[in-house]
C-alpha cells in the first residue's frame, strides 16, 4: 500500500504530508533561533553598562544582505506560482535566481566575516592597544594597517585600556581624528596580548559569529536543496508535476524561514 | 498518480491574482528594510523604546513573509495551533530566563 | 475540489502495477524504509545501550561500597583501557565521574528514549493508526543511522586521552569546558547527532499520526498509546532544539575559546583564564533544564502509554476515564515547558521567580496524578489476568507513584535547599525510570514480542525476572531516600566516606555509619539485580526461536489494530486499509460473542 495523502491533501487537516512535516520541522527551527536569541538578549543585559559593542559590523553590506534575501523570497514564491500556472520557463528562470541570490548573500558573508578575521587588537605590554587589519605577521613581529574614524560609532569593549602617554602615533586614536591610514608595526616581544576579532575576542563577536554561522549554514542546506530542484529534480515535473510543485512550497516555506531570522538578526546584530 | 486537471485549472486562476500579490508585499518588505535603517539612527527616548520600535518593525516584515509568502493566513487551525504553542514556549523561555537572571531578582545580600 | 480518502483504494489499486521487487539483504534488515524494520532496530540498539550503562553504574557501584580499593576480576582491563585513571585497578575520582556522566547520558539519551519513543512507536504507532508505514519512511530510516552514529561517537569518547566528558549529563559549565579532555568535545558533537535523530523523529511521529489516520480512527478512537507518542513528539519537538544552541555554543566555548558560558574573572587553577569573559554559567542551566525538565515526561509518557494497553487487555474492560486520561496527557505536555527551574532552585534565582516556577511544579503533579489515578480506579471490577506483562504493569502503579510522590517535596524550593543534589534526588528519579519507565518497557517487550515474532517469551523465566527485579530495584532505591535524607550528596566517588562521623568526629551532620553501609547494601542489590536480567537476556535471544508459538495473531486477545494483522504484519501492514468503527478498548461489551470488540469490527447495527 502506498502512503496516502503525499500529493494530495487530507480533507480535514486540509494539508498533504511534506506541508505539515516542513511547518513542524520549523517550529523547532524557531526554538532553536529564539534559544539563541535568548542568549543573545541576556548576554547583553548582563554586560556592563556601557560596554556592549556598536559599529562594529558593515551596516550598508548587511543591508544589501537583507535586500538580496528578500528577493530571493520573492522570487521563490514566484516560482511556486509559475508551476500552480503550468509556466515551467518562469519557474526555472525564477528558481535560477534565487540560487544567484543564496550565492550572493554569502559571499558577501565571507566577505565580511574574512574581514573580522584579519582584524586585529594587539595589547601592548606598556598597556597602549593597536588595532587594525592584518598587513603581515611573523614570528618576531605583526604589522598592522591601522585606520582611524573608520569605524562611525565604535564603542570598544571593557577591555580597552587607557592610553599612556609616550608612543602617540601607535595609540588608538580619538573619534575626533580625520581619517588617517598608516602601517604600525609591533615586536612580538612587546606584545602582551593580541587576537583578531573572530569569536574569541568578545562575548558579541561570539553571538554574532554563532547567529549568523548557523543561518549561514541554513543558507547553504537551503540553497543546495533549491538548486537541486532547479536543475537534476526538475525531471519530476514531468512524471508527477503535483509532487513536484509541492516539493517547491515545501522547500520555498524553509527557504523564508531563512529569510524571516534574518529579518531579525539584522536590526539585533547591525543596528541596535 | 491522477492529475486533477480541474484542479489545477482552479488553482492557476487563484495564483495569478496571487502574484500582484506577492510583489506588492515585495515592494512593503523593501520600504520596511530602510524604514528599518533608517529607524536606527533615530533615538526614541531610551534604549528600551528603540530596541521595541526595531522589534515593531522587525514583527511586520515577519509578518508579511509569513502571512502572504508562506500563505500562514489562509492555513487551517492545525499549523496555527502548533505554530501559537511553540511562540509562547519561545517567549517562555527568553522572558523567564531574562527574569531570573536579572540583577534585581537576584536574592539580596544584606551587609 | 479536494481528494477523499478513496485516495487510499485508488493507490490500493495500483498495487498490483508497481508492485516492489523483492529488496536484497542490506536493504530489507539494514537500510530499511521499514517502521518495523526500523522499530527493531532502534530496540536491539538502545537495549545494548541500556546494557552498557548499566555495566557503567556496577562499576561505580564497586567504588561506593569500598572506596580506594581494586576493583576484582575487571580492575586489570579497567587499567589498561582507562590509562591513568584506574591505576591498580582502583577507579579514581576522575574516572568515576566519568563514568557518573556517562551513565547518565546513555541511559536517558541512548538507552530509554529510543526505547521507550522510538523502538516501540515506530513498530506500534503506524499499526496501531491503520497507517501503511510512517510518513516519511526515508527520513525514518536516516533517523534511525543518525541516532547511531550519536552512539558510536559517545562510546568511542571513552578511548581517547583525558577519557570521556566528566562533568555529569548536565555537563555544567565551566567546568564543562575546562576539563582537559577532548572527551567534552566528542559528548557535545554526539549530542547534536542524538538531538537531530530525534528532531528527525518527532515531525515524522506528528505527522504520521495528524495525517494517516485510518478511515474512522478519529482523535478519541485513538488508543492512549498513541495520544501518549504524540504528546511525547511535541515535547521533542519543541524542547530539544534549545539544547542543540546550548550545545553549538558549549562547542563553541570548548573550541573557537568563545565566552558564552564562562564568567568574568575565571580562574583555572589558580591562573586567570584566557577568555573575554562576560558570559554566564547560569545560562547553560536555563537552557539546559529547559530541555531537561520536559525530557523527563519523554521518559514517562510513553511507558504510560504501554500501561494503558496492557492493563485494559488484562482486565478485560475498558480504561476509566478516557478523556482525563487524554487530557491530562495534553496538559503535562504543555505545563513540562514551564516548570524547568525547580532543578535551579539553589542558584541564586529570586523568590518571585522561584515561586514561580515552585507553583507550575504543583500544577504539574495534578495531571500526572489523574494519570495514576485513572489507571488505579480503572482496576477495579476487572476480570484480572497475571501474566508478565501485566505484573511488570501493575507494579509500576505503586513504584511510579512512589517516584511521583518523592518528587513534590523537591517541588518546593525550601525543602529543596536541604534536599537538593543529594541522593534523595538519584532516588526519586531512579524510581520513576527503572521500576517505573523501565517496568513497563519490559511489560511491552513481553507483550508485543509475539506479534514481532510469532512466539512467546518465557512465561517462567518473565516472572522469575519480575520477581527478582522487583525486589532488588526497591533495595537499591529505597535506602537512597534516607541517605539523602541525611545529607549525603551526590557525585562523591568516594560514597560520603570523607564527610562520614568517623573522618569528623563530632561535627553536626557528619554521615552515620548506617548511612554509610547502606552503601554496600545497595552495591550487593545493584549487582543482584544485573544477575536478575540474566533470565530476561536469554528468554529474549532464544524464545525468538524456540519460544511458544502463538496459534493466531491476536494471542492477547486485544481490541487494537496491531492485533488485526497478520503475525507478523507485512510489508505495508494492512492488506486492505482498515475502517474503524469503535473506541480502542471495548472488552467486554454487553452483547457481544467475545469479551473483546476489536476496532476494526463494525457495529451489529452495520454491515461489515
Amino acid at each position: 500500500m502506498d502512503i496516502p495523502y503525499t500529493t494530495h491533501e487530507r480533507e480535514d487537516t486540509g494539508l498533504y504530508n511534506a506541508k505539515l512535516g516542513i511547518w513542524l520541522f520549523l517550529a523547532s527551527e524557531v526554538m532553536l533561533f529564539g534559544a539563541l536569541f535568548s542568549a543573545y538578549i541576556l548576554l547583553r543585559v548582563g554586560a556592563e553598562p556601557g560596554t556592549w559593542p556598536h559599529g562594529l559590523l558593515n551596516v550598508p553590506l548587511g543591508t544589501i544582505n537583507t535586500l538580496v534575501l528578500i528577493c530571493s523570497s520573492v522570487t521563490v514564491v514566484m516560482a511556486w506560482a509559475s508551476l500552480k500556472m503550468n509556466q515551467f520557463n518562469k519557474f526555472r528562470i525564477y528558481q535560477g535566481i534565487t540560487v544567484l541570490c543564496a550565492l550572493i548573500f554569502l559571499v558577501i558573508k565571507t566577505f565580511e566575516y574574512q574581514d573580522k578575521f584579519l582584524h586585529y587588537e594587539v595589547i601592548k605590554n606598556d598597556g597602549t592597544i593597536v588595532d587594525g587589519h592584518l598587513v603581515k605577521k611573523s614570528a618576531d613581529s605583526i604589522t598592522l594597517h591601522v585606520s582611524h574614524g573608520t569605524h562611525g560609532k565604535e564603542k570598544h569593549d571593557h577591555k580597552v585600556q587607557p592610553v599612556s602617554g609616550t608612543n602617540a602615533a601607535e595609540a588608538s586614536a580619538s573619534p575626533a581624528a580625520a581619517d588617517h591610514h598608516e602601517e604600525v608595526t609591533v615586536m612580538m616581544s612587546d606584545v602582551k596580548k593580541m587576537g583578531n576579532y573572530g569569536p574569541k575576542h568578545n562575548t558579541y563577536m561570539a553571538i554574532y559569529f554563532t547567529l549568523t554561522g548557523l543561518h549561514g549554514l541554513h543558507v547553504i542546506g537551503g540553497a543546495l536543496v533549491i538548486a537541486y530542484l532547479w536543475l537534476p529534480g526538475a525531471k519530476m515535473w514531468k512524471t508527477d508535476p503535483e509532487r513536484f510543485t509541492n516539493r517547491i512550497e515545501v522547500s520555498g516555506l524553509f527557504w523564508h524561514f531563512v529569510d524571516l531570522v534574518w529579518i531579525f538578526l539584522f536590526p539585533v546584530l547591525y543596528l541596535l | 498518480m491522477g492529475q486533477s486537471h480541474s484542479q489545477t485549472q482552479v488553482h492557476a486562476h487563484d495564483v495569478s491574482k496571487e502574484v500582484r500579490r506577492y510583489l506588492i508585499i515585495f515592494g512593503a518588505l523593501l520600504i520596511g528594510t530602510v524604514i528599518t535603517v533608517l529607524a536606527s539612527y533615530v533615538n526614541f527616548g531610551s534604549p528600551r523604546m528603540n530596541i521595541i520600535v526595531a522589534l515593531i518593525i522587525a514583527s511586520v516584515k515577519a509578518f508579511l513573509v509569513a502571512g502572504y509568502f508562506m500563505h500562514l493566513l489562509s492555513e487551517r487551525k492545525m499549523i496555527y495551533a502548533m505554530l501559537v504553542a511553540t511562540v509562547f514556549f519561545v517567549i517562555g523561555l527568553m522572558y523567564l530566563t531574562v527574569w531570573s537572571m536579572e540583577p534585581s531578582s537576584l536574592i539580596h545580600i544584606k551587609r | 475540489m479536494q481528494h477523499s480518502t478513496t485516495d487510499t483504494h485508488h493507490a490500493g489499486a495500483h498495487h498490483d502495477a508497481h508492485h516492489h521487487e523483492e529488496l536484497g539483504f542490506w536493504r530489507k534488515y539494514i537500510f530499511s524504509t521499514d517502521h518495523k524494520v526500523i522499530g527493531i532496530q532502534y530496540a536491539l540498539t538502545s537495549l545494548v545501550f541500556l546494557f552498557i550503562g548499566f555495566t557503567l553504574i556496577a562499576l561505580m557501584r564497586y567504588q561506593l561500597a569500598y572506596p580506594g580499593q581494586p576493583i576484582p576480576i575487571v580492575g586489570g582491563l579497567l587499567d589498561s583501557l582507562f590509562k591513568g585513571m584506574a591505576s591498580g585497578g582502583v577507579m579514581s575520582g576522575d574516572l568515576y565521574n566519568a563514568f557518573g556522566a556517562m551513565h547518565g547520558t546513555i541511559m536517558v539519551f541512548l538507552a530509554i528514549v529510543p526505547l521507550a519513543f522510538a523502538a516501540f512507536g515506530n513498530y506500534v504507532v503506524p499499526l496501531q493508526i491503520g497507517a501503511p508505514d510512517m510518513c516519511f519512511p526515508r527520513i525514518n530510516m536516516a533517523s534511525y543511522w543518525v541516532f547511531f552514529l550519536g552512539g558510536v561517537i559517545m562510546l568511542v569518547s571513552f578511548f581517547i586521552p583525558g577519557g570521556p566528558a566528566q562533568a555529569g549529563w548536565t555537563s555544567y559549565s565551566p567546568l564543562a569546558v575546562i576539563i582537559p579532555t577532548d572527551g567534552q568535545t566528542y559528548w557535545l558533537i554526539g549530542m547534536v547527532f542524538l538531538i537531530t535523530s530525534s528532531l528527525l523523529g518527532a515531525v515524522n511521529f506528528l505527522a504520521t499520526i495528524i495525517q494517516l489516520r485510518a478511515p474512522g480512527m478519529t482523535w478519541m478512537r485513538l488508543p492512549f498509546f498513541v495520544w501518549a507518542q504524540f504528546v511525547t513528539g511535541f515535547i521533542l519537538l519543541l524542547a530539544f532544539p534549545p539544547l542543540e544552541a546550548a550545545g553549538i555554543m558549549q562547542l563553541m566555548d570548548k573550541v573557537f575559546g568563545t565566552s558564552f558560558f564562562m564568567p568574568t574573572g575565571l580562574m583555572i587553577s589558580g591562573n586567570p583564564a584566557d577568555i573575554s569573559g562576560g558570559g554566564s554559567p547560569l545560562l547553560w542551566q536555563h537552557l539546559f533544564w529547559f530541555l531537561g525538565h520536559p525530557e523527563v515526561y519523554v521518559l514517562i509518557l510513553p511507558a504510560m502509554g504501554i500501561v494503558c494497553e496492557i492493563l485494559c487487555n488484562n482486565i478485560r474492560k475498558p480504561i476509566w476515564g478516557y478523556k482525563s486520561l487524554v487530557y491530562s496527557a495534553l496538559a503535562v505536555g504543555f505545563i513540562s515547558f514551564i516548570v524547568w527551574a525547580h532543578h535551579m532552585y539553589l542558584t541564586g534565582m529570586g523568590t518571585a521567580i522561584s515561586t514561580f516556577f515552585q507553583t507550575t511544579t504543583m500544577i504539574i503533579s495534578i495531571p500526572s496524578v489523574i494519570i495514576l489515578t485513572v489507571f488505579f480506579i480503572s482496576l477495579w471490577g476487572g476480570s484480572m489476568r497475571f501474566n508478565t506483562p501485566m505484573l511488570f504493569v501493575l507494579a509500576f502503579l505503586p513504584m511510579f507513584g512512589i517516584g511521583g510522590l518523592t518528587g513534590l517535596p523537591l517541588g518546593f524550593n525550601f525543602v529543596d535547599l536541604h534536599l537538593h543534589d543529594t541522593y534523595y534526588v538519584i532516588a526519586h528519579f531512579h524510581y520513576v525510570v527503572a521500576p517505573g519507565t523501565i517496568f513497563a518497557l519490559f511489560g511491552g517487550i513481553y507483550y508485543w514480542y509475539p506479534k514481532v515474532t510469532g512466539r512467546f517469551m518465557s512465561e517462567s523465566l518473565g516472572k522469575i525476572h519480575f520477581v527478582t527485579s522487583f525486589i532488588f530495584m526497591n533495595l537499591i532505591f529505597q535506602p537512597m531516600f534516607a541517605q539523602g535524607m541525611a545529607g549525603m550528596l551526590r557525585r562523591m566517588s568516594d560514597g560520603g566516606a570523607n564527610y562520614s562521623v568517623a573522618q569528623n568526629p563530632g561535627v553536626a551532620g557528619a554521615l552515620s555509619e548506617s548511612v554509610l553501609y547502606s552503601n554496600v547494601l545497595v552495591s550487593i542489590a545493584a549487582w543482584c539485580l544485573g544477575l536478575a536480567q540474566i533470565p530476561f537476556i536469554y528468554n529474549f535471544l532464544t524464545s525468538w526461536k524456540f519460544g511458544k508459538k502463538v496459534t493466531s495473531d491476536n494471542p492477547w486477545q486485544a481490541t487494537t489494530l496491531e492485533w488485526q494483522t497478520p503475525t507478523p504484519p507485512p510489508h505495508g501492514n494492512f492488506t486492505t486499509t482498515p475502517a474503524v468503527y469503535r473506541g480502542p478498548y471495548e472488552y467486554s461489551v454487553p452483547g457481544a460473542a467475545t469479551d473483546f470488540s476489536p476496532q476494526n469490527e463494525p457495529l451489529k447495527t452495520q454491515k461489515a
